[in-house]
């Protein structure tokens, strides 16, 4: 737990507004972290290629062990020392470690894994977490055991055990994104709903292109999609069954419904409901298929999110004159405008956490996305761009993903990921253009 | 020189014609003036560009409705008041519409790309309702109207500064096919 807390508090400094020229001395061992300029000091880790117990195993060894480390790398807390400059090898998975060896190059944690293939032909990897400096595991080693082309999630699995024991925070490496593709011109774009593994691999097209289709979002479960297509000619809210493909509307009216969230439990789904020209939000209880008004305003009222204990909304709504970001419990209806700042503000969307509310910030010609705590202080601004928009939460509340938009009639627009601290700005790989991404739940 | 005045007439009508699909050229039907006087070698070939207009957009034709009357009105930033531009337009589109008992039409609102998604969406829809309204109380029959919202989803120009912007910001009134026609 003595790693885990340092780099907690290497988060928290960051959060506190990029504390600039800070050192904190570690009083219990020989481990220091510093921030420079908001740099911060990368956590060095080794991790040799796992042990093939088995020359069929080893292909599975290689793969594994570097899909772990791109994972790490990719969250830019990690540096991963190089396999080159190993002075000690590890050759058998339940040998003790030589630590003096590992202490020499200057790493904290050395990471430890072995490959094999079960009788049945699957693969087994186990792997185990050392702590460098105090000579000891770190944590206790685990065992798992999959189909052989399930070999990324087992090394997304690992990764999650691997980056959670370090940092103290939660998993997020075994998810999904669920997101729209688009193709064609852009004035007549087609859009497909798209589902991919978080890093971008198994890119799976479920809808065909042929109606407009938008904004995906996750069941609390992972196993449904939520979204608004345009199969009437009207935007309606559809759900979507990942297990067996069906898909069912979920409020048969001429009115336009889209923007839909489910509820934490899943029971409920709250979405925007346009009446006679007026958008509200409504929500309707997917048990029993009865729908209520939840918002009653002639402003704007959109984009709605639920808290993470299911008794609050945040919400999008111009009824201040321009587009700003309101929270309204659903207890007693009360609502309060949290947004302050020039500019206008929408898509609102609770961290899983509950401590921030993300959201877009179009301020003149440049938008963003930023995060403010839930009463609407602490502001922070994570990216600008000509069009930055529609955060969503990795589960664990540290990472967001959202599109950024290339101007022009050749632009469209990418997934980009970024740490809540503002740090780790990246561009995933998609197929095609991407946007308006959702992160699934934990797998 | 008659014939440099019918050359001229021709060289208008070619001008005119070539003005784009949406221009209709209005009741300058040329005939061949059978000019004969010159022998002179530049001239041969002149004459024989004649261009007749075969027929006028009909009144009731939906070309007539998209390019005389026009189909479409345009908006502020953020706004989703009728212009007087507009409300002149719709003025027309409804006594088109009167005339035109039988059709249906479908109202179409869209926003320029400088805002949210879900924003966009919400914005067009009040932008087509405001058109709805206006032609409802020129005496339009309400169950002819239908309304939709694409939000920023379909712009009609592609680049990326207020010169586009301003031609996305729009409603467009749809005629819907009408069977029998």
């Amino acid at each position: 737990m003595r790693f885990a807390i340092k780099v907690l508090a290497i988060i928290s400094l960051l959060t506190c507004g990029g504390t600039q020229g800070v050192t904190q001395a570690s009083n219990d061992g020989p481990l220091q972290i510093e921030i420079n300029e908001g740099i911060i000091q990368l956590f060095p880790i080794a991790a040799p290629q796992f042990i093939a117990e088995s020359a069929s195993a080893s292909k599975w060894a290689k793969d594994i062990t570097d899909l772990i480390l791109s994972n790490l790398d990719r969250t830019g807390l990690f540096e991963i020392v190089p396999e080159n400059s190993h002075i000690g090898k590890i050759t058998n998975f339940d040998s003790p470690i030589q630590f003096s060896d590992w202490k020499a190059i200057n790493v904290d944690v050395l990471l430890t894994g072995s490959v094999s293939l079960s009788s049945d032909g699957n693969l087994v990897v186990k792997f185990r977490l050392h702590d460098v400096f105090a000579q000891s595991s770190l944590g206790q080693g685990v065992q798992y055991r999959g189909q052989v082309n399930n070999w990324r999630r087992l090394a997304h699995k690992i990764s999650d055990e691997v980056y959670s024991r370090i940092t103290g925070e939660g998993k997020y490496f075994d998810t999904r994104i669920a997101f729209i593709s688009e193709f064609g011109p852009k004035t007549d774009r087609a859009k497909r709903l798209t589902i991919m593994d978080y890093d971008g691999a198994n890119v799976r097209y479920l809808t065909d292109g042929d109606d407009l289709v938008l904004a995906p979002r996750f069941s609390p479960d992972g196993d449904e999609l939520i979204y608004t297509s345009y199969q009437t000619g009207k935007p309606s809210v559809y759900r979507l069954n990942l297990r067996n493909g069906q898909s069912n509307r979920v409020l048969q009216t001429p009115d336009m419904t889209f923007s839909p969230r489910f509820s934490p439990d899943g029971k409920r789904v709250i979405f925007s409901r346009t009446t006679k020209g007026n958008t509200d939000i409504f929500e309707t209880n997917l048990t029993t298929k009865e729908s209520r008004r939840v918002t009653r305003n002639r402003a704007i009222d959109t984009a709605p999110s639920y808290s993470p204990d299911g008794t609050k909304i945040t919400f999008e709504s111009d009824r201040s004159g321009s587009p700003q970001i309101y929270t309204m419990s659903l207890n007693d209806g009360k609502i309060s405008r949290i947004s302050f700042r020039n500019g206008n503000y929408g898509t609102p969307v609770w961290s899983p956490r509950g401590d921030f509310i993300a959201f877009t910030k179009q301020l003149g010609s440049i938008f963003h996305v930023g995060v403010m705590l839930a009463d609407g202080t602490e502001e922070r601004l994570l990216s600008r761009s000509f069009l930055d928009e529609g955060p969503t939460w990795a589960p664990n509340g540290r990472v967001l993903l959202f599109f950024r938009e290339e101007p022009g009639e050749s632009g469209g627009p990418s997934l980009y990921s970024v740490d809540v601290t503002g740090r780790n700005l990246k561009k995933l790989k998609t197929p095609n253009f991407a946007s308006d991404p959702s992160w699934s739940p934990l797998r | 020189m008659r014939l440099l005045r019918v050359m001229s007439v021709i060289v208008c009508v070619l001008l005119v014609a070539g003005c784009g699909e949406n221009t209709v050229t209005r009741g300058n039907t040329v005939s061949n003036a059978g000019g004969s006087g010159s022998s002179d070698d530049r001239f041969t070939g002149m004459d024989d560009g004649v261009i007749e207009t075969d027929s006028e957009f009909a009144y009731f034709s939906k070309e007539y409705f998209n390019y005389e009357i026009g189909d479409r009105v345009f908006f502020a930033l953020n706004e989703s008041a009728l212009s007087e531009d507009a409300k002149d337009i719709l003025t027309e589109q409804a006594d088109w519409l009167l005339r035109n008992p039988d059709s249906t039409v479908i109202i179409e609102g869209h926003a320029d790309e400088r805002g949210t998604r879900e924003y966009n969406l919400a914005l067009g829809a009040r932008r087509s309702e405001a058109v709805r309204t206006f032609l409802l109380q020129q005496g339009v029959g309400a169950v002819r109207m239908s309304t939709v919202s694409f939000g920023k989803e379909r712009p009609f120009a592609a680049c990326s500064d207020e010169t586009c912007w301003s031609k996305n910001r729009r409603v467009v009134t749809q005629i819907e096919e009408t069977t029998g026609s």
